[in-house]
């Protein structure tokens, strides 16, 4: 590998709640929860209830009539939020050869919600087994394959370079941000468009959750439903949203004076090679993903400020990666700040971990860490110090961002100020 | 460093496994046929290429069979073949020293079919409790990597029909960050009613009846393709590692580039050319290098001859022997490229190029393409071209192995 | 009047919804067999119990699900729910 070095100089979020950057971070560092009975269907036959929406009206964003009859609600989301970060990176795309610049986009189900509904038209409610042509819409191949994503942000932000969606089930959202910082290292890029989006919440979704009985049936208290590291918690409540990058090569982005939110300083992912679903209580993999990623932003465990955990809120899940911290950063995971914003916007699947991402870089910019809400009661098996509640003011310059998804996926970010690595 | 290929798995419409697939696609055999798998006398299009010999039961075990799509179960058995080609256990590598690559284009889509089937005829409790995985774009990559014990760095790509491509550039990636070796590559199927009538909605799937008129890319008759199902996995190892266990090498992964095509309606030129160009320089080859193309082939005279001139630009007119194999399997989607790649190694092995099927070139396209019998040469490299809808562009340079 | 629930429905049920590992025979005496060593690990259960749940049109409580780590405790939780809802 080169030593090209790789920075986030714009940031656009889609998160539950208000759509923006602003709104996102309001919510977090006021620990308030966007989670709510789900208002997109009627959900009472199903065992949990609740998410994470996103109050989305596509045209309000600047989406034309035929883009969004186009795009499921996930590329409408990866295409408004595309937009945001560009804008926000003050990088002038038309001055930038497009061959130079690609896009990477992470989703876990892709385009779930269109095809969901559109199943349901074309086999008629389910009556017909050789499901009708006649009543498919016309872009129903952009759902099939959701590599139109990447189509759709490249088209949007003129990119002609190297673009793909990265799709790691629920690590998505960080393996897209590793992806596309391989791609500029080596050289085959000097920006990409990377992040990652998701628009789970239909009745497949939900109903697959509940044959595992993943997600939380706590219906009656949907605001307090997602309740990571308490020991009341009893699965995840489904999210959605996006969050993109403007990842640029180090140099250039100082050369025009980019504003530099971070460096994506180390980057890996582990498998368990264990189980579709099931972790193991060791956290081993996870711990190595941590330990790569740290050593190859040439860091210390001491020199991480703040861990924004997955904390998805299963009861597996809690305890796993409690012990993966304790495994990767020894006696630090006691004193370094532990939190998990799933407690407020859910989980979003493929999103999330790029959402995630945008959090642990606004820390960094306001030195303040969010806080892990609903969390009364730790889990005895999960004794670190998790931020229960209430924002804290903290001085942030290097994060470390964690997820583990199906399919045994366990990867690690580590996020820096350019100052701190050593390169 | 060098990244080389060591084994091959093939599960293709034209043979199980890498010698039966070979020797079919040097005999120039279609299996191009009617759908077995549905009823497709409704549809508008009605062949495919389907994998007939495949029994679930004679190569994975039961337990496996009920939470696994079609495509993950070839997939699982194509990894099986190409661990045992490369003579390679994986649970005699270090740990966190293999992981696994694919491209998926449509995920498990049969098994999605089946599950909205439940979930709108009956009711949201009549969904797999497997619904959640088995149906994911990520669940051939995970499913491998368990069967396996492969814990080093894994990963998925979607980009369409390119896909193949970018999943071996993502694993030499790796290979180059430290990892000994990754299986990568892709298998897809997803020859299934709901799948269809998706697949339909691209305006590129051929309608016509006669499996020899089918698919006939860079012919004056070409209107469309024909879907297949299958792929290959390749394991692909550091040149160094492969030496010194003695492996046996294919070729090397020697150049990658990807590219997008610029939105429609803008005044950009199309970048399959710069795919092909950047491949080049990324290999540190120059065209005369290349010995044989293996082409997209779209059937879509538009994009033909898109890609007919990206080549021509390239190599000058008739300047390289083009071929498309995938005119007797149909197109695989992300497993097409992939498929492709283990057929131009097996071409530099043995120095002979595999026919382009039923097509009748058309002069206009000004390629040298290779059809009816093999053609005897020597190429000492190889240009692998894939492209999907949507804009993506990728090819790959092989190298034949340093005969020293 | 209750439907009963037996062993052999429960074998059934195995394997259609989770398969069979071949190393196992489903037929000899697996009633006091820990699932685990049967090959059915957490998903499978859920599976299995999905289907009993819907073909008995009974509701399995979840955690008593969860503890039933053989066939016999699992056909003894079945029957319960079925006595239960007969009475």
């Amino acid at each position: 590998m080169t030593n090209r070095r790789v920075v986030i100089t714009g940031v656009g979020v889609t998160a539950p709640g208000t759509p923006g950057v602003k709104s996102f971070w309001d919510l977090l560092t006021a620990g308030r929860t966007a989670t709510r009975r789900i208002s997109f269907f009627d959900p009472s036959p199903f065992r949990s209830q609740v998410a994470a929406e996103v109050d989305f009206d596509a045209e309000l964003h600047g989406l034309s009539p035929q883009e969004i009859r186009r795009m499921d609600r996930a590329a409408q989301f990866a295409v408004v939020t595309a937009r945001q970060a560009v804008e926000d990176s003050g990088l002038e795309f038309s001055s930038v050869d497009p061959d130079r610049v690609g896009v990477t986009i992470g989703s876990a189900v892709g385009a779930t919600m269109g095809l969901d509904e559109e199943y349901r038209t074309v086999s008629d409610g389910g009556r017909l087994e050789l499901v009708d042509h006649r009543y498919a819409v016309p872009h129903l191949y952009n759902y099939l394959a959701p590599s139109s994503f990447a189509t759709e942000v490249a088209w949007a932000v003129g990119a002609e370079g190297p673009s793909t969606v990265v799709s790691t089930g629920c690590t998505s959202g960080l393996d897209a941000i590793g992806y596309a910082t391989d791609v500029i290292r080596e050289g085959s890029a000097d920006v990409m468009v990377a992040g990652a989006t998701d628009a789970p919440i239909s009745p497949i979704t939900v109903a697959c959750f509940d044959a595992i009985k993943a997600t939380t049936p706590r219906n009656d208290d949907p605001e307090h439903a997602s309740r990571p590291f308490d020991a009341s918690r009893n699965g995840f409540v489904l999210g959605e949203g996006a969050a993109v990058f403007v990842l640029e090569e180090l140099e250039s982005a100082r050369a025009r004076g980019a504003k530099v939110y971070a460096e994506v300083a180390g980057y890996a992912t582990r498998s368990n090679a264990f189980h579709m679903t099931g972790l193991k209580p060791d956290g081993r993999e996870m711990a190595e993903a941590i330990r790569v990623a740290l050593a190859q932003a040439r860091l210390n465990p001491e020199d991480i400020d703040y861990v924004n955990a997955h904390g998805s809120g299963t009861r597996q899940n809690d305890r796993h990666e409690t012990a993966a911290f304790k495994r990767s950063l020894g006696e630090h995971a006691y004193r370094v700040p532990v939190s998990s914003i799933k407690s407020m916007v859910g989980h979003s699947l493929g999103a999330i971990g790029s959402i995630e991402v945008a959090a642990s870089v606004l820390a960094m910019q306001h030195d303040v860490v969010p806080p892990t809400a609903n969390l009364h009661t730790p889990d005895p098996e999960c004794d670190l110090d998790y931020v229960p509640l209430v924002a804290r003011d903290w001085r942030t310059d290097a994060v470390l961002s964690v997820g583990s998804g199906f399919g045994g996926f366990q990867s690690a970010v580590v996020l820096a100020d350019p100052g701190l690595v050593r390169s | 460093m060098s990244v080389v290929v060591t084994g091959l798995g093939v599960a293709a419409p034209t043979g199980l496994g890498v010698d039966a697939y070979w020797a079919n696609t040097l005999a120039g055999v279609g299996a191009l046929d009617r759908i077995s798998r549905f009823d497709p006398s409704g549809y508008p299009a009605r062949l495919a290429g389907e994998i007939r010999d495949f029994v679930d039961e004679d190569h994975l075990p039961g337990r496996l069979l009920p939470q696994t799509d079609r495509m993950t179960r070839l997939a699982l058995v194509a990894a099986d073949w190409a661990f045992a080609d490369a003579e390679l256990t994986p649970s005699d590598l270090p740990d966190y020293d293999i992981g696994v690559i694919t491209a998926s284009h449509s995920g498990g889509f049969e098994f999605g079919q089946n599950e909205l089937r439940a979930l709108w005829s009956k009711g949201g409790q009549y969904v797999s409790a497997y619904q959640s995985f088995a149906w994911f774009y990520a669940v051939n990559s995970g499913q491998i990597s368990i069967r396996n014990g492969l814990r080093g760095p894994s990963s998925v790509v979607v980009s369409d029909q390119a896909g193949g491509l970018d999943a071996v550039a993502q694993a030499r990636r790796q290979i180059r960050n430290g990892t000994s070796v990754v299986l990568a590559g892709a298998v897809d199927a997803s020859i299934c009613p709901w799948g269809w009538v998706a697949q339909l909605t691209s305006g590129r799937l051929s309608e016509h009846d006669d499996p020899r008129r089918a698919y006939l890319p860079f012919d004056e008759d070409a209107a469309g393709h024909v879907p297949g199902e299958g792929g290959a996995l390749l394991v692909l190892e550091d040149g160094a590692h492969a030496a010194a266990r003695g492996a046996r090498v294919y070729g090397e992964i020697a150049g990658h580039a990807s590219t997008m095509d610029p939105a429609p309606g803008r005044d950009r030129a199309p970048t399959l050319q710069k795919a092909i160009q950047r491949a080049l320089a990324d290999a540190g080859a120059v065209a005369d290098e290349i010995g044989v193309v293996f082409a997209d082939a779209a059937a879509v005279p538009e994009l033909d001859r898109a890609e007919a001139e990206a080549i021509t630009k390239v190599f000058g007119p008739r300047g390289v022997p083009v071929t498309a194999p995938k005119t007797g399997t149909g197109r695989l989607y992300s497993g097409a490229a992939p498929l492709d790649l283990a057929a131009a190694l097996l071409s530099l092995r043995e120095g002979l190029i595999p026919p382009t099927v039923n097509t009748r070139p058309s002069e206009r396209y000004e390629l040298d393409l290779v059809t009816g019998e093999p053609r005897r040469a020597h190429p000492r490299a190889a240009l692998v071209v894939a492209r999907g809808h949507g804009g993506f562009n990728s090819a790959v340079v092989l190298r034949a192995p340093d005969p020293s | 009047m209750s439907a009963k629930f037996t062993i052999d429905d429960l074998k059934r049920i195995l394997r259609e919804g989770a398969g069979t590992d071949e190393t196992v025979d489903l037929d000899g005496d697996i009633a006091g067999s820990d699932f685990e060593e049967l090959g059915y690990e957490s998903l499978a259960l859920l599976e299995t119990g999905s289907r009993i749940e819907r073909e008995y049109g009974i509701s399995l409580d979840e955690d008593a699900l969860a503890d039933a780590r053989t066939p016999a405790a699992l056909v003894d939780l079945v029957n319960s729910h079925l006595a239960a809802r007969a009475v």
